[in-house]
């Protein structure tokens, strides 16, 4: 059995927003798959109850990033809290929602059958039934498949699809969103509202919500960004204090300046050694 | 009555982290498994019609040796369900590793052998159906000749469809592919299917061949199906037969759960 004692984040003078200790917490946290060391010794603090945007290049580095936070990476060295707790507590399974990249749900299950399935996982027993119902009813109005709710996932379209896993990570009111490039492959409008359900689920529900992208735009509907290239992280910052510390009008040219600066301090050490 | 409303304040309250078998994900997950299922009616169709026509193409190849089918015949009633499930299970869990959503049920609180006894369940439920009818067939329509229950028959072949769905769960961990995933067929159960007596009583093989069958899980389900022909009650030696592949069944189902990974590179 898991002995379940309270961490001192569970002080009850606390309002949520303002809790000192910040959701995600690492500390030279580094990661290896196979030869390739993936992070390197990263530093950086989620704070609670804010979008915290995860930024970069394809393979940079996110999505193992992210599969650290959730605990299903392997050989993580370094620190890393998650709410409290190292990545990977078997508490933490319950308060965490995670969405992989691909959308993983079961393709030959109608998409009320899918989270009716992953609820019974996170809250089970007959007698949470009326509750699970209740959850899984308002998971598929947020992402907005009502419609289409009967409908086998396997028929839906790919955004469609990643709406669905998108709904399974919001069942059970997680206290930390994990979401790998959930609005790739959406169209303007969708992109727009799910943005807006991020939004309302940080503001009404207090939850952190962490979400990777790789397109530059999204960062500004951010809190917070933490900007990523080659397994480092190049920015922490809010995506005004990026503009302004680099004197560029978007965010994307931001990111660029960084790259370059990096880029060029690199060039510089291999030239005086 | 309604006893949700006391819980509308503590709706944030977690529930219960997972322990080691939990009842209700266990039957969620069976249930689920199941449900998968029924959207493809046709691999149902498949699975329980296949045995029957075989039987029934067996019986009419032997039909001038009722004897000879007997004995085939009792056996494939367990080979059956074994290979069947086997099949199906390697490919059901293979997709559920690489769709991602066994990445996403361990990042749950699902505990490791919550999914392998619903796996195990779910087929489990369809082995009965499958074996029930086969063995129906066979021994009501077909002129199979039994001496015992045709009970302990359809029991065999229960434990039967529980070690493939075993052994199916296992074999998948080691395949990156449905390519490779259905060439373990032949390499894990072609070698039990030729040693287990069917073709050659196992005294007639080759010593070092019948020291191999003795070790072979399959080798006593077969045996344990020509107990039950031969004698009128339950033998010691359908006891030995019938732990032996239930002790099998269960030894490769921790073996499976032991292949999940939460953590995975």
């Amino acid at each position: 059995m898991m002995n379940y004692f309270p961490g001192p984040s569970e002080s009850p003078d606390t309002p949520p927003g303002t809790d000192p200790e910040p959701a995600v917490q690492a500390e030279s946290l580094t990661v290896a798959r196979g030869p390739r060391t993936v992070l390197r010794g990263l530093d950086f603090a989620v704070p609670r109850g804010q979008i915290t945007g995860l930024l970069g290049p394809s393979g940079c580095g996110k999505s193992t990033l992210m599969r650290s936070i959730v605990g299903t990476q392997a050989k993580v060295t370094g620190t890393l809290n998650v709410l409290g707790r190292p990545a990977g507590h078997p508490i933490l399974r319950t308060r965490i929602g995670y969405v992989t990249q691909a959308p993983s749900v079961y393709d030959d299950l109608t998409v009320r059958q899918n989270l009716d399935y992953f609820a019974a996982i996170l809250d089970p027993g007959r007698a949470a039934a009326t509750r699970r119902h209740d959850d899984v009813t308002r998971a598929i109005t947020d992402v907005d498949l009502t419609t289409h709710a009967d409908a086998l996932a396997g028929n839906l379209s790919g955004g469609q699809r990643s709406r669905v896993s998108l709904a399974v990570a919001l069942l059970g009111t997680p206290e930390l969103l994990v979401l790998d490039e959930p609005t790739v492959g959406l169209d303007p409008v969708l992109r727009r509202d799910l943005w807006a359900l991020f939004h309302d689920i940080a503001a009404s529900r207090g939850a952190t919500l962490l979400i990777s992208s790789h397109v530059m735009d999204e960062a500004e509907r951010c809190h917070r960004l933490l900007l990523m290239r080659e397994g480092e992280i190049l920015a922490d910052d809010t995506p005004d204090a990026l503009r302004t510390g680099t004197g560029s009008d978007t965010v994307e040219a931001a990111f660029l300046h960084l790259v370059d600066e990096a880029v060029a301090t690199a060039r510089q050490k291999e030239t005086t050694r | 009555m309604n006893t949700t409303t006391t819980t509308a304040a503590t709706t944030t309250t977690a529930p219960a982290p997972a322990g080691a078998l939990s009842v209700s994900r266990t039957t969620a997950t069976a249930a689920r498994v199941l449900r998968q299922l029924r959207h493809d009616p046709r691999t149902i169709a498949l699975l329980i019609l296949i045995p029957c026509v075989m039987l029934v193409l067996l019986r009419y190849v032997f039909d001038g040796s009722p004897r000879t089918f007997d004995s085939i015949g009792a056996s494939l009633l367990g080979i059956f369900p074994l290979i069947t499930m086997f099949l199906v299970t390697s490919i059901a869990t293979l997709r559920e590793r690489t769709s991602g959503t066994l990445e996403r049920l361990l990042a749950m609180p699902l505990g490791k052998g919550d999914l392998i006894a619903g796996y195990a369940l779910a087929f489990g439920i369809l082995a009965i159906i499958q074996s029930a009818l086969a063995t129906g067939l066979a021994v009501w329509f077909l002129g199979l000749d039994v001496t015992g229950s045709p009970w302990l028959l359809l029991l065999v072949a229960l434990l039967d469809a529980l070690l493939g769905t075993a052994l199916g769960l296992f074999v998948s961990a080691f395949a990156a592919s449905e390519f490779q995933a259905v060439q373990f067929m032949p390499a894990v159960i072609f070698p039990q299917l030729l040693l287990c007596g069917l073709f050659t009583p196992r005294s007639d093989m080759h010593p070092v061949l019948e020291a191999i069958s003795d070790v072979l899980p399959m080798s006593y389900a077969v045996d344990g199906m020509n107990e039950v022909l031969k004698h009128t009650d339950m033998t010691a030696t359908f006891v030995r037969d019938a732990l032996i592949v239930a002790g099998c069944a269960l030894l490769v189902l921790c073996l499976g759960a032991a292949t999940l990974r939460r953590r995975t590179a």
